[in-house]
């Protein structure tokens, strides 16, 4: 009775197992099977080369390569010799050198004959021919792919010639990363610090009144104004912490108080759990120095308002005036960058540049009504410099 | 039997919360205020603030109780909870400061660049904290059972009202003076009492007691049943009985005077038999009550039974010494800090802190195995704490006693469970729901109601041993993640995926059947009771094995990653403005 069932059974798989494999070559044409499966490997091996000509990264792409050429081993090389291989020992590895460098100076395919694979276990390795090929970015030869085999056809030439034009184009794509990433970098670098001349002029003038009248007061402003300029030139790291920007713009109302006296009126709310977050540094003085300029100074007083809470994953902060307002055309001019104001402008692209576009300013404001300009600022992210939640996104899309 | 001590202690303890949380920001208007709101938060204030959002109803209620229950053996609970901080110290609290995560899936996602990765450590979290928030509903459910006198369901619903309303309108957001104030809050309301209990009740020393002598009831001591219960009497004794005792029925009011013969007796359920000062406390059938020298056995007993002690002591010491580092609600207080070097600062206050409070349940379990005998018929022995002050003094001095109680015990659940609730609602909208304040708010809407109904179903398993499950499960899924992740190079995402996976879901699988009761003797209660002992190797074997299996799934650069973990931050960062 049991072995009946079994057999049963067992008869039952093997006529599913058999109506899969039928049903699977009547839907799936063999052209398309084999197009789906070089596309597929392909695309298991581009994360990898978008790291570069780098053992690290080729040594991830060689095994999808190597089973893309379905040869017995594959090499990647360049001027400096072979930088990484798969299936292929240390023997022949350095066999290739020659090879490496003949066919990056031709700069065309090259068939190896058994002349340059002639190995001390003659014909019983399984490595005794070839396929050189070039890999070659913006026009030069940058290094070279080698398949191995026990024989090189014409046909294995062909599909060579088709992957390391896969991979140089992977290459390019690599190069393209790394000159944009730097391309922001230098963005930032040429954003970063620029102390605005009105400020200085103002300051400058403000402590000049003072030499006669109140000498102590006045030195201690420009105690003020030297560690103010000291922390703006001060170039070495792109990240401050929420702190040390609050006491920045500490010293900054100090040298605009100079000027206001009791007419200025500031109301800081900051939680503490946001102090240690890490913001570019000088993102919130221009911001609170725009509220001066355009809230406080055409009316001659006023009151800002700078708070920072924390939201969970972000800190939420935001500086309010309660001055003229703005028109909101005018301000969009301002925030392309079109008209003189460029402190808002800078801090928002040094933002979007660092966080990602939702993390750009958003200003409120309307004419009589105050202005508010807020940010918010994830509070962890990589320090390569985009957040990890813009990492996730990019690498699921 | 509404007691209005308790009830102005939950009243004053809300209104007290609500009041430090409108504080909560530091708000400054004159020159002077400025450096002082923007300075960052002393060592001392952040460390009360991680202690005040630990103690949870655990700590408050159920340390004391599983020790007056089990014996001596289950304080290795709370040893555990309070050296948890000395791996946390030793381990993770400065590295994990200085790469700047807060959460667990920002550190699996940042350490080891793998989006999967982050999404299986999102529903970890999950996880953790619901098996985290049931005890606090349970406990609420008790304490408010006992205060008010009211059914079950009212504390808990209470609770989940008042903590989910609270996140999901955007108040109370786990701020650091709330918390810190919590922490004081819990110390005085356990240790006022404490005091004076040992101030008032006189009794012999424990050890004079003859080891077998059954317990006493020291005064006339009033035992309500919630369910059907079988009591062994051991000598004839007259009681009064409000409800059914074996088959017959006697009024609610006044009651009925009944001739207990020795042998066991049948009680229903809502029935109240007040015994004579005395008397030996009868035990419960089919279980044989705990002597004294079993009592004082320093190794833990599940269920108050000796099942491979030595083995089960071990597994609580390997969840909570290593669970205190993956629970997500208490790793988002160590941003606070400015640097490595102060969040181990903090840690160290953490752990004195931490000590401080826990030498008074420990005083107080005892307490209450001398004088209230009754917990162990009526199976609450979870409320010993609520229950003492009643029966030491009287009068004013009893409300005032019991205000303190229940609003520090009020104060344990509402401080913990809007961590949890926190942590859950921000893992969900996250990761899950889409981020926005909105999303933020239907996340904590949802997991509020689902706990809160969840909450009513777990009544009668023991707060402690619900939290020492949220333990085992942060134990073997988190720890080894973040020991690894921070301490070696070699570990890849293919290992730690795994190693999460197997490790968490074992030891959730172990906790998810002791829960619907299989295992209840022998080396499978030791497997699915403290799954610890063997699901926190389990899991680390796999994370090292695997990575070692899998060199090809490293992460890129992870030498830079391990700099940012354990470089001092002056090396990497300018020195900014100094403070004046």
């Amino acid at each position: 009775m049991l072995w009946a069932v079994l057999a049963v059974a067992v008869a039952a798989l093997a006529g599913v197992g058999a109506y899969a494999r039928w049903a699977s070559r009547r839907l799936v044409t063999p052209g398309e099977r084999g197009s789906y499966q070089a596309l597929s490997i392909a695309n298991q091996a581009a994360p990898a080369l978008r790291g570069g000509l780098t053992p690290d990264a080729m040594g991830r792409a060689l095994g999808p390569l190597r089973s893309l050429l379905s040869t017995g081993g594959v090499v990647v090389g360049d001027a400096g010799g072979v930088i990484a291989s798969d299936g292929v020992d240390s023997e022949h590895c350095k066999l290739l050198e020659d090879a490496l460098r003949s066919v990056m100076e031709a700069g065309r395919p090259q068939l190896l004959s058994g002349e340059e694979l002639r190995c001390d276990h003659l014909g019983s390795c399984g490595l005794n021919a070839g396929v050189a090929v070039p890999l070659q970015v913006d026009g030069r030869v940058v290094g070279a792919l080698i398949a191995v085999d026990s024989s090189a056809s014409p046909g294995l030439l062909r599909l060579c010639g088709e992957v390391a034009k896969f991979v140089s184009t992977q290459l390019e794509l690599a190069e393209l990363d790394l000159s944009r990433r730097r391309a922001v970098q230098a963005e930032l670098q040429f954003l970063r610090a620029q102390i605005s001349p009105h400020f200085v002029y103002n300051a400058l003038t403000a402590i000049e009144s003072f030499i006669r009248t109140d000498p102590d007061r006045a030195r201690e402003l420009l105690v003020s104004f030297a560690e103010f300029t000291r922390y703006s030139f001060a170039s070495h790291a792109q990240y401050t912490n929420l702190a040390d920007e609050l006491r920045l713009v500490d010293i900054y109302l100090e040298l605009e108080r100079a000027r206001f006296g009791s007419r200025l009126g500031v109301t800081l709310r900051v939680a503490p759990e946001v102090l240690s977050v890490r913001v570019p540094s000088l993102i919130l003085q221009p911001v609170v120095e725009n509220a001066v300029r355009h809230g406080i100074e055409p009316k001659g007083k006023g009151r800002i308002r700078i708070e920072a809470v924390d939201t969970g994953a972000t800190a939420l902060i935001s500086v309010e005036d309660d001055g003229g307002g703005v028109d909101p055309r005018h301000l969009e001019r301002a925030l392309a960058g079109v008209t003189t104001s460029v402190g808002l402008h800078n801090v928002d692209e040094r933002l979007r540049a660092t966080f990602g576009d939702e993390h750009g300013l958003v200003i409120e404001t309307a004419p009589g009504a105050g202005t508010k300009v807020s940010f918010s600022v994830p509070k962890f992210w990589s320090a390569s410099g985009r957040s990890a939640s813009t990492q996730s996104r990019v690498g699921t899309t | 039997m509404t007691d209005s001590g308790a009830v102005i202690g939950v009243v004053a303890v809300t209104l007290a919360t609500a009041a430090v949380g409108s504080r909560g920001l530091r708000v400054s208007r004159t020159r002077d205020d400025f450096l002082v709101a923007a300075r960052q938060v002393p060592s001392t204030l952040n460390a009360a603030a991680i202690s005040g959002e630990y103690l949870s109803a655990a700590s408050f209620l159920g340390v004391a109780g599983l020790a007056m229950a089990d014996g001596v053996g289950a304080l290795w609970y709370a040893v555990g909870y309070a050296a948890g901080y000395l791996v946390l110290l030793a381990v993770v609290a400065a590295p994990l400061r200085r790469f700047g995560a807060y959460t667990i899936p920002d550190f699996a996602e940042g350490r080891l660049d793998s989006p999967l990765l982050r999404k299986v450590a999102t529903g970890f979290v999950l996880v953790i904290c619901a098996f985290y928030l049931l005890p606090q509903m349970e406990g609420a459910g008790e304490t408010l059972q006992v205060a008010f006198g009211g059914p079950y369901w009212i504390g808990v619903v209470v609770l989940g009202v008042v903590v989910t309303g609270a996140i999901a309108s955007g108040g109370m957001k786990g701020i650091t003076f709330v918390q810190s104030f919590e922490f004081w809050l819990k110390l005085v309301a356990i240790a006022l009492p404490a005091l004076a209990l040992v101030a008032v009740f006189h009794h012999p020393p424990l050890d004079s007691v003859a080891g077998t002598a059954p317990s006493v009831f020291p005064r006339a001591t009033t035992v309500r049943f919630a369910s059907p219960t079988g009591i062994d009497v051991s000598k004839q004794v007259s009681v009064v009985v409000e409800g059914v005792l074996d088959g017959s029925s006697y009024p609610a009011s006044g009651g009925g005077h009944v001739e207990l013969s020795a042998g066991v007796h049948q009680v229903a359920s809502r029935t109240s038999i007040t015994f004579p000062p005395g008397s030996a406390a009868p035990t419960l059938g089919g279980a044989a009550a705990l002597t004294n020298r079993e009592w004082l056995s320093p190794l833990l007993r599940l269920g108050g039974r000796s099942i491979h002690p030595l083995a089960a002591t071990y597994g609580i010491i390997l969840a909570t010494f290593l669970g205190a580092l993956g629970l997500p609600h208490i790793l988002v207080r160590f941003y606070t800090n400015p640097d490595g070097q102060t969040a181990r600062r903090t840690t160290a206050i953490v752990v004195v802190l931490l000590s401080c409070f826990y030498v008074w349940p420990a005083l107080l379990a005892l307490l209450g195995r001398l004088e209230a005998p009754g917990l162990y018929l009526s199976k609450s022995t979870d409320t010993v704490v609520l229950i003492l002050p009643r029966l030491a003094v009287a009068g004013t001095a009893e409300r005032i006693l019991s205000a303190l109680v229940a609003g520090g015990a009020f104060a344990a659940f509402l401080s913990t469970s809007s961590g949890l609730l926190i942590a859950t609602a921000g893992a969900l909208s996250h990761d899950i729901l889409g981020k926005g304040v909105r999303a933020f708010r239907w996340s904590a809407l949802g997991a509020g109601i689902a706990v809160t109904a969840a909450g009513l179903a777990v009544q009668g398993t023991s707060i402690n041993v619900l939290v020492g499950w949220a333990f085992a499960i942060a134990a073997s899924s988190f720890c080894p993640l973040l020991i690894l992740g921070i301490w070696w190079t070699r570990l890849t995402r293919i290992g730690a995926l795994v190693g999460l996976l197997l490790g968490g879901g074992a030891a959730s699988g172990a906790v998810i059947a002791a829960m619907a009761g299989a295992g209840r003797t022998g080396w499978p209660a030791i497997m699915l009771q403290v799954p610890a002992i063997w699901t926190v190797p389990l899991a680390f074997a796999t994370m090292v094995g695997l990575s070692l299996l899998t060199p090809r799934a490293l992460p890129a650069d992870v030498m830079g990653k391990l700099r940012a973990l354990h470089l001092p931050e002056g090396v990497l960062r300018r020195p900014g403005i100094a403070e004046r």
